[in-house]
């Protein structure tokens, strides 16, 4: 009973969670420009997100979103994990003040960080686009691989390296040699994370990416809600977004699950 | 040249090009908004920035009013969260990792587009959008942030501490109450923290949910900003940094938002 009760409100919590994402997803799959209204069954609008034409701002806005995410996660995995190397031999109070730092772009809402780097752009007088969103995406995710990396240092043993060095390999080798492998899945989840967090955002990006014409998703769904009508082609869009996360997403935990059975098996 | 090879082959040293980084693009602009929220247009020391927002009564008003959006979004979400979060983490009740997933999804979709939907749903309803609309898409878009780090803290949970409550005596009331509710309130606490400070801090969903009918402080600092009054936008920046500082003081907030965040891959 008292299970029947549990089973019933988690249901409940994930109709309301999923109702809108779902009546987008029945919309999709009909004409009519306004939602709501059921035309019959077609698929025109999905054919019509990739024909490009009369919606090529759409089709460059997710163009530009994954090339700034790309270049964006790939930049900070980089830096983020050749900064965890370093902060992880670090001691004493330089250690604390760099973590400190590390943490400030995590704690502050996004409007602030856009804001201040806003603010920043204008008085040195760069002129914004391209470059500014990546340097501003980088700096809200290059924390989040530090803290992806971090742990992997620590649970690495760090006499590997020295005996890397000891048997004769330069610090380059045993960088390669020792250090990236055992860093590797910190790094990609590291990039992983980047990668999201870089599609997602929006409060960032808009105070950054100037008055160029520069669009990404976020900002291309923002102007065209604002302008009161919403092109119809969002919903196909929407729907595709929502279905590949979740496919990613019950892989990933599928694939963990079963490491973590394996891993139990072998014990 | 060999002292400096070494230098470059110290890993210490590593942690150089990302400190000059942070200093350079997360340290100076907050300097910088400091600064500009104490100069005029000339740049000259001025207090009128914020003196014209205790006096200005439709700043005052959107900034008190956001406060209260912003805690009723996170009592609704705690309310509606936690028993969500105790049922996913309770074995007996629910074996199915599937449905974790289910409800940490929505986080990693869009904002916007989730907003998006919720306009949809409200218009298929025949829903006016307004001040309901803007609760429910609040809660909408952060109740998952509420109830992942609840549920994280409620799983990692030392059940002995249940198993000796009851063989001492207590009811199911009792150890609720005071060995599930104290044990999880770390998890309360970075839950706040993470619908809390977007709440307070959003700016474009109001106006879609809303259809530009209600304005948050989020939206009045970007207007500013937009419209080139940087000196006065930076001014009502600091002030909601310092409320932000200070719900952060409140809820001992260590920068578990990353970590919670971080273990879901």
């Amino acid at each position: 009973m008292k299970k029947f009760f549990a089973q019933a409100y988690l249901w409940f919590l994930l109709a309301m969670l999923y109702a809108p994402i779902l009546i987008i997803a029945i919309f999709s799959f009909t004409e009519a420009k306004v939602l709501g209204n059921w035309t019959g069954f077609s698929t025109k609008l999905y054919t019509s997100l990739f024909s490009g034409g009369v919606h090529h701002s759409l089709l460059s806005a997710i163009e530009n979103t994954l090339i700034i995410a790309i270049v964006a996660a790939a930049l900070s995995t980089i830096l983020g994990s050749i900064a965890a190397v370093g902060i992880h031999n670090l001691y004493g109070r330089k250690k604390a003040v760099i973590n400190t730092l590390n943490n400030i772009p995590m704690l502050n809402p996004d409007i602030i960080t856009g804001i201040s780097l806003f603010l920043l752009f204008v008085s040195l007088g760069i002129t914004q686009g391209y470059a500014t969103v990546i340097l501003a995406h980088i700096t809200f995710c290059t924390p989040y691989v530090v803290l992806c990396v971090m742990p992997r240092l620590q649970q690495m043993n760090p006499n590997i390296y020295e005996a890397a060095l000891d048997l004769g390999a330069t610090p380059w080798q045993a960088l390669r040699k020792v250090i990236i492998p055992e860093i590797k899945p910190g790094m990609i989840s590291g990039f992983i994370l980047a990668f999201t967090l870089s599609i997602d955002d929006f409060a960032v990006t808009i105070f950054t990416i100037g008055t160029e014409g520069l669009e990404t998703l976020s900002t291309y769904i923002y102007a065209d809600a604002r302008k009161g009508g919403l092109t119809p082609e969002l919903r196909p869009l929407s729907t595709i977004i929502f279905v590949t996360v979740l496919i990613l997403l019950i892989v990933i935990n599928v694939r963990s699950q079963r490491a973590a059975k394996r891993k139990e098996a072998t014990r | 040249m060999k002292q400096l090879l070494r230098f470059f082959l110290k890993r210490s040293t590593w942690s150089i090009p990302y400190a000059i980084f942070l200093v350079g693009f997360v340290v100076l602009p907050l300097i910088l908004i400091f600064l500009y929220a104490f100069q005029d247009a000339e740049g000259n020391f001025t207090l009128a920035n914020f003196s014209k927002f205790i006096s200005s009564p439709e700043a005052a008003n959107t900034f008190v009013y956001s406060i209260g959006i912003a805690i009723v979004t996170t009592v609704l979400c705690i309310l509606l969260g936690y028993p969500a979060a105790y049922i996913l983490s309770n074995s007996e009740l629910c074996r199915s990792k599937v449905m974790v997933v289910l409800f940490i999804l929505p986080m990693w979709i869009n904002i916007l587009v989730r907003t998006l939907a919720t306009v949809a749903l409200f218009d298929f309803l025949r829903l006016p959008l307004g001040e309901g609309a803007l609760i429910f898409g609040m809660v909408y878009n952060f109740l998952p942030f509420m109830i992942y780090p609840i549920y994280n803290v409620m799983q990692k949970m030392d059940h002995s501490y249940i198993e000796a409550a009851q063989d001492l005596g207590a009811n199911p009331m009792t150890v609720f109450r005071k060995v599930v509710v104290p044990l999880s309130m770390p998890g309360v606490m970075s839950g706040v923290m993470m619908v809390f400070m977007p709440t307070i801090s959003t700016f474009a969903i109001s106006e879609l949910l809303t259809m530009n009918n209600i304005k948050l402080f989020g939206t009045t600092i970007q207007e500013n900003i937009n419209n080139g009054m940087w000196n006065y936008g930076a001014a009502l920046s600091l002030i909601m940094l310092v409320i932000i500082f200070a719900t952060e003081l409140f809820s001992d907030g260590d920068g578990d938002r990353a970590s919670n965040e971080g273990g879901i891959i």
